[in-house]
């Protein structure tokens, strides 16, 4: 029997278990896929925002300030790289400027610190590749950029740590009501996974109070025990990345004046060095379509050259999309179900969703603390080590880590020139990785511009080797994604 | 810090080539500097035939091709060092390395050659639409996998790219029991070698489709379908052609990429067209002492040739270390045109070159019943016809010494295709 | 009856295009060709097709899992999935080196396999 069950592994539910395990509670966080952070969490802008853009005292004003404001405490603590490299939205010739001053009211009335409105020849100082039709933007100094998966692993590892259970590859399949709590009933899927263990097929967790951080399913999750039905649309976003070398051409988040469809195309450098132009944003009608278009990618070319001059496309090194969980009410819906006590939402969690994480963590766990009278737990540590980048050690240092563990002077990826040492880290490190896209998330072998052309191979050879795994349960990401299908002649 | 007259980073093709030949033009102090575990490259999973017929006169494997370079570096015992990775390459020759039994540790040398080869064109770069499951590889990729590694990327499979890689990998994956249903290629005419075309499509009826490309992959875990479309003179899919292949696998060979990180950030000027370094008649980097050779100069069609130009790399480099800097020559700039996409190498200095400088380059089209005609400023040099030249191969045509001699204030040299 | 038949040579990377003019099965003249080799190819190819065929073995005991290997000479085209099948369930001990004969007479072709790289003992 748990006290709370968490359902989501992405950033919202991650941050919501690391606020828990403040406190004295037997929780567990049950996600369908292989890994954290594989769904929203994973394909997104990758910002902090500053919180100038949601309507003034909505839940997404508040969180989105709360939660920027959280962030140097919460990169400190966590070991997560985050930038505050500040933000523009930009306003070109043809657009009405008087759009800048009101999304500056807006900032100051959701008390945005240190908003500005700049004039052309000062922006071009600042940021010398906007285009020649850029008249003036908003700046926003608090606005930053963030690594998104590094931000929900550390949550998810201090967690796990703190004491929470965490069942991947864990599919919720039905819940109800019981006389203490909740029933719910999951299906363990086949396939190696990090976490707490359980067998494969399908269980019964029972729990006093439910998380609902479902993401996309939010939905499905609260229309299983309440009247009040959400209505969840996946609202479809592309993106384009740019190699390193591109990776300087803006040095700010770079916006453009929001119109009807979210905040437009945006270009930013991401925290790892890396230029990120997108998204689009469609709505569709299926929960899984993660794939990108050719009309969107061209559209993002297309759109962001009006911000943003001489980009350079042809260092595009991947494309990704991602899902967006819109609410038809517009705001996040975050709260205990009047008619399912127990039962608390964070759905809807849409943009500003990344940015807010660490203060919905804060207010969710606040509520189950108060409502269930929690006492704070004495062995709580709040600190946790990212994976150590030898590239940020001294020489000496450098080569005292390698005579002690050879493996860091063994590079595997020689894009982003990762270490063996790193991928052993990233594996057995807790919820260590045990697919190539989870090794990727955590150290960036594979991300590079040759995209795991080189390194793929050799990293299954090493999460054989560790995990131990045999080569045939090696996957991408979960699931049937298996890498290789036989041995030669045999298939 | 350890000094070394020369530093080749790269034990491939080219760099062993250059070590040997810098070697037998009189340096002793050599180290060349491998990332994986055995000299060779890429060669060693390049497990086919075909290599060598102008080097040896026989038709070898790609291992075997490597092996005897290899054992013409370990004669010579020209030093070696393998699992290391060149980490940083300076403006003044300093080289930064790192492997697990030495760390992280620097070298100055007194000359450089760049030999570091080409990577694949990947899915993102390609920009396909779709999703993004497990069960796309770069040929090479699948390359590896099934020749080192002994296991098989797949069952069913659609090639995208005509490349020499993907036509190799479709009969070798059907030489393990894939099945492989198609090559899709995106130009008018196939980036492989005509024989390719015949060995490794033609002889197990694989269909090779021109001017197709992909527009759509299906499979959220696995590759599970792939549509490819014809497209038009604008390389755009033309609605009403999609053809869906049901299939697990989706092979890329999309074209290759010199691999010029390392250079880049030296500050080693690179062309635009060619990706690889900008490179004089000694092969000569546009940083002094620095030499370029191999596929991280130019991606080239036939090992052949990689060797004979690394050898050059090699002479070059040891009479840079003997004697220096050559003085301030006279430069001419060689002009790429009419269909003649680049030249390697880009600058000429008639007083200090060759006798017979071989002059390399890619046409951008498919040519049929041409010539190859060069011209000293305004005057017609040479005009040597051609049957047929394709983007595929490489050409190149002789720039004569004593010829040069004879036009003391020439500006430029221009090569271009014409009618025969 | 006459029948003309055209090819691309194999024989090096040139390719040369060729033709082949048979009467009654037998080869009357090649044309296209640019060298000998060429002129042998096409009289083979209509007639009785070689290729040399390349593939892989498994080591046990070697630095490496797999060896390349080829056969030593030209086989029947009609024999290629007979040799690689003849592979399947090999396994060689290490060390293997270049010409090293890891199958005789393959497939009752009459040809070896033989390896292409040398693989040493595991250390």
């Amino acid at each position: 029997m748990y006290d709370v069950a968490i359902i989501g592994a992405g950033v919202i539910g991650s941050a919501i278990a690391r606020e828990l395990s403040r406190y004295q509670i037997h929780a567990c966080v049950i996600e369908r896929e292989e890994d954290v952070c594989c769904g929203t969490s994973k394909a997104n802008s990758a910002i902090i925002h500053a919180g100038f853009d949601a309507t003034p005292g909505t839940l997404k004003a508040r969180l989105n300030v709360r939660g920027n404001e959280m962030m140097d405490t919460i990169a400190k603590e966590l070991d997560v790289p985050f930038t505050r490299n500040g933000s523009l939205v930009v306003c070109t010739k043809d657009q009405d400027r008087s759009g800048l001053d009101k999304l500056m009211e807006k900032g100051s009335a959701n008390h945005v610190p240190g908003l500005r409105i700049l004039e052309r020849e000062e922006l071009i100082k600042m940021e010398p590749n906007l285009s020649d039709d850029v008249t003036c933007a908003l700046y926003a100094p608090t606005g930053g950029i963030v690594c998104p998966f590094h931000l929900t692993m550390a949550f998810a590892e201090n967690a796990y740590d703190n004491g929470v259970s965490f069942y991947l590859n864990t599919e919720v399949t039905g819940i109800t009501r019981s006389e203490n709590g909740y029933c719910i009933k999951v299906n363990r899927k086949e396939g190696v996974c990090s976490g707490t263990p359980l067998d494969p097929g399908t269980h019964t967790i029972e729990t006093k109070a439910v998380v609902n951080a479902a993401g996309v399913y939010s939905d499905v999750m609260n229309n299983m025990v309440s009247g009040q039905k959400l209505s969840i649309t996946a609202r479809k976003g592309e993106y384009m990345l740019l190699d390193k070398s591109a990776g300087a051409h803006v040095s700010h988040t770079v916006f453009q004046l929001p119109g009807k469809m979210g905040k437009g195309v945006l270009v930013t450098p991401t925290v790892h060095g890396n230029l990120l132009v997108g998204p689009t944003a469609t709505d569709i009608d299926n929960k899984e379509g993660v794939n990108t278009t050719a009309d969107g990618l061209d559209y993002l070319g297309k759109t962001a050259a009006l911000s943003v001059k001489d980009l350079p496309l042809r260092q595009v090194i991947t494309s990704f999309s991602g899902l967006r969980a819109h609410e038809t009410q517009n705001d996040f819906i975050i709260g205990e179900l009047a008619d399912a006590p127990g039962f608390f939402n964070a759905a809807g969690i849409e943009s500003p969703g990344l940015s807010s994480a660490p203060a919905i963590g804060e207010m969710v766990a606040g509520m189950i603390a108060e409502k269930y009278a929690l006492e704070k737990n004495p062995d709580f540590c709040a600190t946790r080590k990212g994976i150590l980048r030898p590239e940020t050690l001294s020489l000496e240092e450098r080569n005292a880590l390698i005579r002690k563990q050879p493996a860091y002077g063994n590079i595997i990826c020689r894009c982003e020139m990762i270490t063996e040492g790193e991928i052993i880290d990233a594996i057995h490190r807790s919820l260590g990785a045990r697919s190539l896209d989870a090794v990727k998330r955590r150290t960036r072998a594979g991300m590079g511009r040759c995209q795991a052309g080189f390194c793929s191979p050799r990293t299954m050879e090493i999460l054989e080797r560790e995990v131990p795994m045999s080569m045939f349960e090696i996957t991408k990401n979960g699931g049937k994604s298996k890498f290789v299908v036989g041995q030669n002649k045999e298939i | 810090m350890k000094a070394y007259d020369l530093v080749i980073v790269g034990g491939g093709p080219a760099g062993l080539a250059a070590a040997v030949s810098a070697r037998d033009h009189g340096i002793e102090s050599i180290l060349i500097i491998e990332r994986d575990k055995e000299l060779g490259g890429i060669l060693n999973q390049c497990i086919h035939n075909g290599f060598g017929l102008h080097t040896f006169k026989e038709e070898l494997t790609g291992p075997e091709y490597a092996a005897r370079f290899a054992d013409q570096v370990r004669e010579r015992q020209i030093e070696y060092k393998l699992n290391t990775m060149v980490m940083d390459i300076s403006q003044d020759k300093k080289v930064t390395a790192m492997n697990r039994e030495d760390g992280m540790f620097e070298i100055q040398a007194k000359a450089i050659i760049l030999a570091m080869g080409c990577r694949e064109r990947s899915r993102g770069a390609l920009n396909i639409p779709g999703y993004r499951p497990a069960g796309i590889y770069s040929a090479g990729t699948a390359q590896r996998l099934v020749n080192m590694e002994g296991y098989m990327p797949g069952k069913e499979v659609v090639i995208l790219g005509s490349g020499d890689i993907g036509l190799i990998m479709a009969r070798r994956m059907t030489l393990e029991g894939a099945k492989v249903k198609v090559v899709a290629e995106l130009m008018p005419y196939s980036g492989g070698l005509k024989r390719n075309i015949v060995q490794c499509l033609n002889d197990f009826d694989i269909p090779l489709k021109l001017s197709h490309t992909v527009v759509d992959i299906e499979g959220k875990e696995r590759v599970e379908a792939v549509t490819i479309a014809e497209v038009g003179p604008d390389r755009k899919p033309i609605p009403g052609t999609e053809i869906r292949y049901t299939c697990d696998t989706l092979l890329l060979s999309c074209g290759l990429l010199p691999e010029n990180e390392l250079s880049r950030s030296a500050g080693v000027e690179l062309s635009p067209v060619t990706s690889g370094p900008i490179v004089n008649d000694s092969l000569e980097t546009s940083i002094d002492g620095v030499f370029a050779c191999g596929n991280v100069l130019h991606v080239h069609d036939l090992v052949d040739y990689v060797s004979q130009e690394a050898t050059t790399a090699g002479k070059n480099a040891a009479s840079y270390i003997q004697h220096g800097k050559t003085k301030d020559a006279k430069i001419v700039e060689i002009i790429p045109e009419g269909g003649v996409r680049y030249t390697v190498p880009k600058f000429v200095r008639p007083t200090e070159m060759e006798d017979k400088l071989t002059v390399r380059f890619r046409v951008g089209a498919v040519y049929k019943n041409c010539a190859i005609a060069t011209y000293y400023d305004g005057t017609l040099i040479n005009k040597r016809k051609r049957p047929v030249m394709a983007p595929g191969e490489m050409e190149q045509v002789i720039l004569d010494k004593s010829k040069l001699a004879e036009f003391p204030d020439l500006s430029k040299i221009t090569v271009r295709i014409e009618e025969a | 009856m006459s029948e003309i038949r055209d090819l691309t040579c194999i024989g090096c990377p040139l390719g040369c295009s060729i033709q082949v003019t048979l009467e009654n099965k037998e080869v009357k003249e090649v044309r296209g060709n640019t060298c000998p080799r060429g002129d042998a190819y096409a009289r083979k190819e209509v007639t009785n097709p070689t290729r040399i065929v390349t593939s892989t073995v498994r080591v046990s005991g070697g630095k490496s899992i797999m060896v390349s290997c080829k056969t030593a000479e030209d086989v029947p085209k009609n024999k290629i999935f007979d040799v690689t099948a003849a592979l399947k369930d090999i396994t060689v001990n290490a060390p293997v080196h270049i010409g090293d004969i890891l199958v005789p007479d393959v497939a009752h072709t009459g040809v070896s396999i033989i390896a292409t790289k040398n693989v040493e003992k595991a250390d």
